[in-house]
């Protein structure tokens, strides 16, 4: 395989990189507006938020895709390529990451909001103060695999043409005629970036339940925390 | 129920579901009070602390404290259901120790003291934990300032939490059931530290117990409580010695034989 081939490869994995990195910050992002959205105390805040999560679970990323890139363009919007990719797969993630914030949010124990409310918190602090950092300790694993199913989902932009390594590697299957090799090359490679996500999150987790005062074990086939 | 009473409760009804739990219930309790409310589970006195701490709404009658009416405001000449403003109000001398401490987890022991005065009642930094350290000393944990709540046995954590009630300089000092999740060694540090309190402070205390020897220490008064009302109200000495009602000489018995 030629150097210029190789190119092509890197190029395309800094592609699924930042494909994979601004689709979680943005994806982050919706996660908390939609999920903390769902427990306003106002009902159209609710409404809002609850055809976000549903509509944007029921849909399939790439037909969202497909709309971004080709149906908007039409009516006269015409998105960067990459940030039409980012948005997609974020607004995707992020309605499965705002039920993550939901149920964390509600994981809290009922105690700790009544302790707040007795020291006089207003209901923001309590919120701010009190729940939050708590509820974001039992959001880390569930979010450690949106991320790795974020990364997966990348692949989809090589179908509206933006150069990540998928579309790179169909590029160099057709260059060198070795489908097997360029296939299981491209597993190596998610793999990889995978593998060292989870590694990267379970950084995070650990941290988190310090925080907590509770110590997991370390390694990566640990298991629960102590 | 005199003028001066502190908080006053007037005819306050409270049903969850089927089961009457506070009955038409009427009482008062003047400022520096200790009362002590006794009485089998169920019979309501968990519920009239979490009414006073606004946790828990009447489903009718009235609750004062100084005055003011809990869980209704003037607004425009009528009184209309509370908003959180107005909560907010009245919740400012009053705070309340739980059962289960309700430590916050996420800060250690010094944050979880300084947290309310800080962000709360506006204290510097510096101040606050001064403060803090200083009843940390009283509650003799001056030495776990650093730690985290979970690294603490129960017992300190609810010293711990006893601390952060007196850090916002309360009027009103709610206890419910503090050391009943302690096993006998552990409560009886969280009594002393609370006969402490009761001494060398003026604050109101309204407390829900099974320690009947700290009941008998520290109360001017005892409640009998049974389905929803007070049957006896009567200072400890008399309450315990020379109960007149035959529910409560029959719940003081039973608490005898337990322990």
């Amino acid at each position: 395989m030629s150097g210029g081939l190789w190119l092509r490869l890197l190029d395309g994995l800094l592609v699924t990189l930042q494909l994979t990195g601004y689709g979680a910050v943005l994806g982050l992002l919706f996660a908390f507006a939609a999920g903390l959205a769902r427990l306003s105390r106002h009902r159209v805040v609710r409404g809002i938020a609850f055809a976000y999560t549903e509509g944007f679970r029921g849909l399939p990323a790439l037909v969202v895709l497909f709309w971004l890139v080709f149906a908007l363009p039409g009516l006269g919007f015409q998105l960067n390529p990459l940030f039409a990719g980012v948005l997609a797969l974020s607004l995707n993630i992020g309605a499965y990451g705002a039920e993550v914030v939901r149920g964390a949010v509600l994981s809290v124990p009922a105690g700790q909001i009544e302790a707040a409310t007795a020291l006089n918190f207003t209901r923001w602090q309590r919120m701010r103060r009190v729940v939050l950092p708590q509820a974001v300790v039992a959001m880390v694993p569930p979010f450690g695999n949106l991320l790795i199913e974020l990364l997966k989902a990348t692949a989809l932009v090589s179908l509206v043409y933006l150069q990540d390594l998928t579309f790179q590697g169909q590029i160099v299957r057709a260059a060198t005629g070795n489908t097997a090799m360029t296939f299981f090359g491209l597993l190596v490679g998610y793999g990889v970036i995978a593998l060292i996500l989870t590694i990267l999150m379970r950084l995070v987790e650990r941290r988190a339940a310090a925080s907590l005062g509770r110590a997991v074990r370390p390694g990566l086939l640990s298991g629960r925390t102590s | 129920m005199t003028r001066a009473d502190q908080i006053t409760f007037d005819g306050v009804s409270k049903k969850f579901g089927e089961n009457v739990v506070l009955d038409d219930l009427s009482f008062g309790v003047a400022a520096g009070e200790r009362v002590t409310l006794i009485g089998p589970s169920g019979s309501g006195k968990t519920t009239i602390l979490r009414m006073l701490m606004t946790l828990t709404e009447p489903d009718s009658g009235t609750i004062t404290v100084d005055g003011d009416n809990l869980f209704q405001e003037m607004r425009n000449g009528t009184l209309v259901p509370a908003r959180e403003q107005h909560l907010r109000s009245v919740r400012r001398k009053i705070t309340m120790v739980f059962q289960q401490y309700n430590l916050f987890p996420n800060m250690r022991v010094l944050r979880n003291v300084t947290e309310a005065p800080v962000h709360v009642l506006g204290l510097s930094q510096d101040e606050a934990e001064a403060r803090a350290r200083e009843l940390l000393e009283m509650v003799g944990l001056a030495d776990k300032i650093d730690a985290h709540p979970a690294h603490l046995s129960g017992g300190q954590q609810q010293r711990v939490a006893i601390a952060r009630a007196l850090a916002i300089r309360p009027e009103v000092l709610l206890l419910d059931e503090v050391t009943s999740a302690l096993d006998p060694e552990l409560a009886a540090e969280v009594l002393d530290v609370l006969r402490d309190v009761a001494k060398s402070t003026s604050v109101t205390m309204l407390c829900v117990t099974h320690a009947m020897k700290f009941a008998r220490d520290i109360s001017d008064r005892v409640l009998m409580f049974n389905e929803g009302r007070i049957i006896e109200s009567a200072p400890p000495a008399e309450l315990f010695d020379a109960p007149q009602h035959e529910r409560t000489q029959r719940f003081l018995r039973s608490l005898r034989e337990e322990s």
